[in-house]
């Protein structure tokens, strides 16, 4: 009977395609890969933050797209948004925004939090109508099930799954121990 | 490889489903130790979702747990699952013991996948930490090897 013992992989590599926040030649790298509709994604939120700001110039972090569309109905609106906001240069506003109004995700509050932020609200719901983003969402969610993420938040710590707690101690201790 | 053994279970209060029905194409077995666990929850949640891919593969999934039918009509609405749950209900277990994966001391299943053949052969097999959701990684390679002609992947 086979049991896997080596970890998870990120199969698909950071690249430029990829939301990332901080220096691309940090020597940490923190991948996300959540839906913006998860209640534990959205306590992970802070928490990362911190990290975020306890590591600095050392940190360098992406989030990719895993939305559950059946059990969470706004999840892929939500992560086409964020996308669409990220086409008019505004990913990581609208992901903050994303967390921090989840119990609002429906489309016309999709559109109003790009106005809040300034960006063309038309746009995005016309992006949103057209299914613009849909395939980029589809491609980061398959990359997360072919390198092994099994729910969400599932984090990758320097290209390798972190399977332990994503409390503030926990995640800060194993992102920093992946620098050696 | 090993040819899967036979079973036919209840899938739904008044509905049997048996492995021969789904003979000539691949089968995934997941065995899951519980409806409503948490951990179970993220996982077949995962497979709706990845469903679509596996149906690339023409391959149908099926959940095996210990749970009675009724439970698994609850709990299958309730995460709007679109693929069928098996119920081991009585003899409790009598599936997962043939297929070497009943924890007679946790008193359910392992938490454990079988990828079979068009044919019923046993192609791949995992059995995942209980309390660890194993993915769906292993599940599309898996699948993906069963296209290679004369490519056999013997379990480890």
């Amino acid at each position: 009977m086979s049991r896997r013992e080596t970890r998870a992989h990120l199969t698909v590599p950071v690249g430029p395609r990829d939301h990332t926040s901080g220096s691309e030649n940090a020597p940490l790298t923190l991948v996300e890969y959540g839906d913006f509709q998860c209640p534990h994604c959205r306590n992970a939120y802070p928490i990362v933050k911190k990290v975020q700001q306890q590591l600095g110039a050392r940190l360098r972090f992406v989030f990719r797209e895993f939305p559950l569309t059946q059990i969470h109905p706004e999840a892929e609106h939500a992560a086409e948004a964020a996308e669409a906001a990220g086409a008019q240069g505004a990913f990581w506003q609208m992901h903050d925004r994303l967390f921090e109004r989840q119990f609002a995700l429906d489309d016309d509050s999709l559109v109003q939090y790009a106005t809040d932020l300034g960006l063309d609200g038309d746009r995005l719901r016309g992006e949103l109508d057209a299914g613009t983003y849909r395939a980029k969402v589809r491609e980061d969610f398959m990359s997360g099930v072919k390198s092994g993420v099994n729910g969400t938040p599932t984090f990758f710590i320097n290209g390798v799954r972190y399977d332990g707690s994503y409390d503030l101690a926990s995640l800060l201790e194993a992102v920093s121990a992946a620098v050696s | 490889m090993k040819r899967a053994p036979d079973f036919r279970l209840p899938s739904g209060p008044d509905t049997f489903l048996s492995l021969a029905d789904l003979r000539g194409k691949p089968v995934i077995l997941a065995f899951y130790p519980a409806d409503w666990s948490p951990v179970c929850g993220d996982q077949l949640a995962l497979y709706n979702e990845v469903l679509p891919e596996f149906e690339k593969h023409g391959a149908q999934l099926v959940g095996i747990s210990v749970d009675g039918p009724w439970c698994h009509a609850a709990y299958s609405k309730s995460r709007n699952l679109r693929f069928p749950l098996l119920s081991d209900f009585e003899p409790k277990g009598e599936v997962a013991r043939r297929y070497g994966v009943y924890n007679a001391a946790s008193g359910t299943t392992e938490r454990a996948l079988f990828v079979l053949d068009a044919d019923g052969m046993i192609r791949w097999r995992y059995v995942s930490d209980p309390a660890v959701n194993p993915g769906a990684d292993g599940i599309l390679e898996a699948l993906e090897s069963l296209q290679q002609p004369g490519a056999v992947h013997e379990p480890a």
